[in-house]
């Protein structure tokens, strides 16, 4: 397959999913291994497009011109061709788990919940292959979107609430801030296309440039930085898949590399390095990564807690791209692939404990590690990873954000990250020692769906297969920060 | 087929002519058809021209007589795509109409409520064609009438019908005589009434205070037919009361008309006069707009029944429009007529499905009682769905077109406070249509189950709805034709 037609079956097998589930729903387990095949048929194509890409090559392909100046163009570039294979194969995981996950819980409104779920994943893709920022800009908001619909499914006035922070949060931030940033973007570059190096230099007056970054980290919604961050804890009102794969992958992710794309191609690096224009980000960001994490050790919900760690990660991504160093841009986007596969273990984590045991609570989980050992092992290796233990993936992406802020000239840094690791220690494995070294529980029912188990199992092992395949990432990477 | 002259005549005669035979019919499908008829040949007409048109001016003296003495009717890029909008939204919406009509109105009356509707639609594409500011001013007055008979016709669902119809027969007037008024002032000054030869003769005149007066007057007037705010008090109870197929073509094309001819007097009629231009683009429009855009919103935000609170929102929308036009550039303008074609589309839609949702439930729709509609009449609810994220601008619709253009023509005006102003009032948009959303889809389907939906009325509004997704993927050619409209009327000349 060329990489230009894995470009399109990329993004639209997922797609082509949502089309055909309606016509399936007369069949249950039909219906329900859709997503599973789409989502082989768009990871299969998000590797071949990285394939192409790691041989220097960028492969694009436009479908249609909007407007004069405006075209519907997928470029796909190295952070893009690593966030696609990241959604896409993740998603496969993904739809195997809800599946378990919503049979088990027996939800309604399944085939609902499938249409919307394969419409976020095909936004997903769309905004990773993205070849200017218009185009992102437009599947950044069809995401919002089409999760409207997941983080409301239960249709309780508490799920409807949620619904109305979400969309006035996320819509409301990317509509007064986003776009006219991307306007003004377009108005003095002339472009809007993904440039290595970045498009603003010598074109945007430097005294302009913080105004312009704070359009774009308050404007893109979907990053979480205080104080716009309340959107998330709110959507974990949704099922657990919704939170697992959109909630820690596809839309904070998409919010983190909207952010990185914008620093790296649309700003450049030596541009933000010479104007100094991010630097009162990069202190934002750390307060939302040490502030979050108080917030989370005080969060007895598991999902809750795991949410606001979220938060704190995603401005370890807004850190990396603020502080306008190439090795720091580098952990961002490495960043992105550790803390997607560490964070959607321990969502599905806590799927299982939910459907399984009928338990939400950290408070509630003492003696229950013997019950469900396979996913309190996968559970601490996630923690593990999101901590920075080698050799778990995560480690690699904090220490090379770490060197980035000495070589950024700011090495506080090193001590929020460092401390930031700490707190993770005591809110992350809090669950994991009350489960094994509490006496047993008994009193429990356990009785947790394979399809549920399976899943975090392998991603957690993927935690593990990434510390040793840095290199892979690296060379991606290299080529992102490559002027 | 067409011979491309008589285009500018032929879009105004065909429903004219068609309103005196509809009046005598006592058929009432015959009506209807013979309708549908006109207004389809008058979308042919409008379309071919528009199609084939090369920038070059076409102008058609009525009975022979040679402008500036006789009447002139002119095709040019503006009154051509203005006459295709009227034209194709008016033609859609007769289809529609057949159901709605049917059950709204008498029986006996049917006939002439299409005599009418035609004479409604007529009146309004000779506003946009004709080339003279006189007999713009009598064709004002013929869509009026013909308005307001049609709003009154609403009178047997809800008496208030009647009050909207008065309302707007004594505010209309107010307006069009104000118009006249001001055309009196420039034909005092110059002898002529004939907009080109206006345009010519006005720089020349030594007597600059008359024609501020008139000036004045004639915008003035027209603020009050095109409803900017504050003078849009008569639309949300004339749109709100009037039966509901007769919502769906006003707010569709009425309005847009009006503001078609701001443009017109503004950019051509007054084009060598700058300076007083300027003062009342910056200073009264301008001003407006963005009290238009605000106050319409929150009074949408505010409002609970249906179609009165689409009503509201197209105050705020008509805002958006008249705030291109006030930048007085060829962007500015360019992103009013997109907004005015895109914006006839989005409430085009979202009115039809209002009207099938009223008719459904043989009462006036209030928010509440939306409640689980979307999954008694999904067909429609889903095309009003689409029709609503186009109103808030999401992308790959056609209102996220008209955001960006509006945006882009601000920004590089550098008018930055109005462009907060304007993305913050379109965030609040969401709000009201978020009302809509949780009641239609987030509510358990009413008792009384699925509804059966009818076809003539669901299809036109898929079509619009169809067409929202269209414009807002393959925006270019939309752009192009409101690019040659802008340049057509004489912006940033």
């Amino acid at each position: 397959m060329a990489p230009e037609t894995a470009i399109l079956v990329g993004i639209f097998a997922p797609l082509a999913v949502a089309a055909l589930i309606p016509f399936l729903s007369f069949q249950a387990n039909l219906r329900d291994a859709a997503g599973p095949v789409g989502a082989l048929f768009s990871f299969v194509a998000a590797l071949i497009v990285a394939k192409a890409v790691m041989t220097g090559a960028s492969p694009s392909v436009t479908l249609v011109t909007i407007s004069e100046g405006l075209d519907l163009t997928f470029r796909v570039t190295p952070a893009g061709a690593i966030f696609g294979c990241v959604a896409s194969g993740l998603w496969i995981l993904a739809s195997l788990y809800s599946t378990g996950y919503m049979r088990g819980n027996k939800e309604k409104n399944q085939t609902r919940f499938a249409v919307c779920y394969a419409v976020a994943v095909h936004a997903a893709m769309a905004i990773a292959w993205s070849g200017n920022l218009m185009v992102l800009f437009i599947f950044y908001e069809v995401l919002t979107f089409s999760t409207y619909p997941l983080v409301t499914h239960k249709e309780s006035r508490e799920a409807i609430n949620a619904g109305r922070l979400y969309m006035g949060i996320l819509v409301g931030t990317s509509v007064v801030l986003l776009l006219p940033g991307i306007i003004w973007v377009w108005l003095v570059a002339g472009t809007l296309d993904f440039t290595n190096g970045g498009i603003l230099a010598n074109r945007l007056d430097p005294a302009h440039a913080p105004w312009l970054v704070a359009l774009f980290a308050f404007g893109i919604g979907k990053v979480a930085l205080m104080p716009i961050h309340r959107w998330l804890p709110a959507a974990m009102v949704a099922p657990t898949p919704v939170s697992a794969l959109l909630h820690a992958v596809a839309v904070v992710k998409a919010g983190a590399f909207t952010m990185l794309m914008v620093m790296v191609y649309i700003f450049g690096i030596d541009f933000l390095a010479d104007t100094g224009a991010s630097e009162w980000l990069a202190w934002l960001a750390a307060f939302t990564i040490l502030a979050s994490s108080v917030v989370a050790i005080s969060k007895d919900d598991i999902k809750a807690r795991l949410a606001y760690s979220t938060i704190s990660q995603l401005s370890y991504i807004v850190l990396a791209a603020a502080l306008a160093s190439s090795i720091a841009a580098e952990g961002g986007l490495v960043h992105i692939v550790m803390h997607a596969s560490a964070k959607i273990t321990l969502f599905f984590c806590a799927g299982a404990i939910y459907v399984g045991a009928h338990l939400n609570k950290v408070s509630q989980l003492d003696g229950l590690g013997p019950r469900m050992p396979l996913v309190f092992i996968a559970f601490f290796l996630g923690a593990l990873s999101i901590i920075g233990v080698p050799p778990l993936g995560g480690s690699w992406s904090k220490l090379m954000i770490m060197t980035g802020s000495i070589d950024a000239g700011l090495p506080l840094m090193v001590a929020v990250l460092a401390v930031s690791s700490l707190l993770n220690v005591y809110y992350l494995l809090e669950p994991v020692f009350r489960a094994f070294f509490r006496p047993v529980n008994t009193d429990v029912k356990v009785d947790t769906p394979l399809l549920t188990v399976l899943p975090p199992v392998i991603t957690a092992l993927i935690s593990v297969v990434l510390f040793f395949a840095i290199n892979i990432l690296t060379s991606f990477s290299q080529l992102m920060v490559m002027p | 087929m067409l011979d491309l002259a008589h285009i500018p005549v032929l879009v105004v005669l065909f429903p004219l002519l068609m309103a005196a035979v509809c009046a005598l019919l006592p058929f009432r499908n015959i009506a209807w058809l013979l309708a549908t008829a006109s207004t389809g040949m008058g979308l042919l007409a409008a379309w071919t021209g528009l199609e084939a048109h090369s920038g070059e001016r076409v102008s058609y003296a009525l009975g022979g007589w040679p402008p500036p003495w006789g009447i002139e009717f002119v095709a040019d890029g503006a009154s051509l795509l203005v006459s295709t909008v009227v034209a194709g939204l008016s033609f859609i919406s007769t289809i529609y109409a057949k159901s709605l009509i049917e059950k709204e109105i008498d029986e006996h009356l049917i006939g002439k409520a299409y005599a009418a509707w035609l004479l409604a639609v007529g009146g309004i594409q000779g506003i946009v064609m004709t080339g003279d500011a006189f007999n713009l001013f009598v064709f004002l007055e013929i869509s009026s009438l013909a308005t307001v008979t049609l709003i009154s016709l609403g009178g047997r669902q809800d008496r208030r019908a009647l009050i909207a119809a008065y309302n707007y027969l004594v505010i209309g007037a107010i307006g069009a005589t104000f118009y006249v008024i001001g055309v009196g002032f420039c034909y005092a000054v110059t002898g002529t009434l004939n907009m080109a030869d206006l345009m010519v003769r006005l720089p020349d005149a030594t007597a600059t205070a008359p024609l501020l007066v008139g000036f004045s007057f004639m915008v003035a007037g027209i603020l009050v037919k095109a409803a900017v705010f504050p003078v849009h008090i008569w639309l949300p109870a004339a749109y709100g009361y009037a039966p509901s197929a007769v919502s769906t073509m006003l707010a569709a094309v009425a309005t847009k008309a009006s503001i078609y001819v701001l443009a017109r007097i503004a950019f051509t009629i007054f084009d060598g006069l700058d300076d007083m231009v300027f003062l009342i683009l910056e200073f009264v429009l301008l001003p407006l707009s963005v009290m238009a855009i605000f106050v319409g919103t929150i009074l949408a935000i505010m409002e609970s029944d249906l179609k009165k609170l689409l009503a509201q929102s197209s105050i705020a929308q008509i805002g958006y429009i008249t705030l291109g036009f006030s930048l007085g550039n060829v962007l500015g303008v360019t992103a009013g007529f997109v907004h005015i074609v895109n914006h006839a589309l989005i409430k085009g839609g979202l009115f039809m499905a209002a009207g099938a949702l009223t008719v459904v439930m043989a009462r006036r729709v209030s928010i509440d009682s939306l409640a689980g509609m979307g999954r008694a009449m999904p067909i429609t609810s889903s095309a009003m769905m689409i029709c609503g994220l186009s109103l808030i601008g999401l992308p790959l619709t056609a209102g996220f077109i008209s955001k960006v253009y509006l945006v882009l023509a601000l920004v590089s005006s550098a008018s930055w406070w109005i462009i907060g102003l304007v993305v913050m009032s379109s965030a609040l948009s969401l709000i009201y249509l978020w009302r809509i959303v949780e009641a239609m889809w987030m509510q358990p389907m009413p008792a009384s189950g699925r509804v059966r939906e009818d076809p003539l009325i669901y299809t036109p509004l898929w079509v619009i709805a169809l067409i929202n997704i269209w414009f807002g993927v393959d925006a270019g050619r939309v752009f192009r034709f409101a690019e040659q409209a802008a340049k057509a009327v004489g912006a940033g000349g």
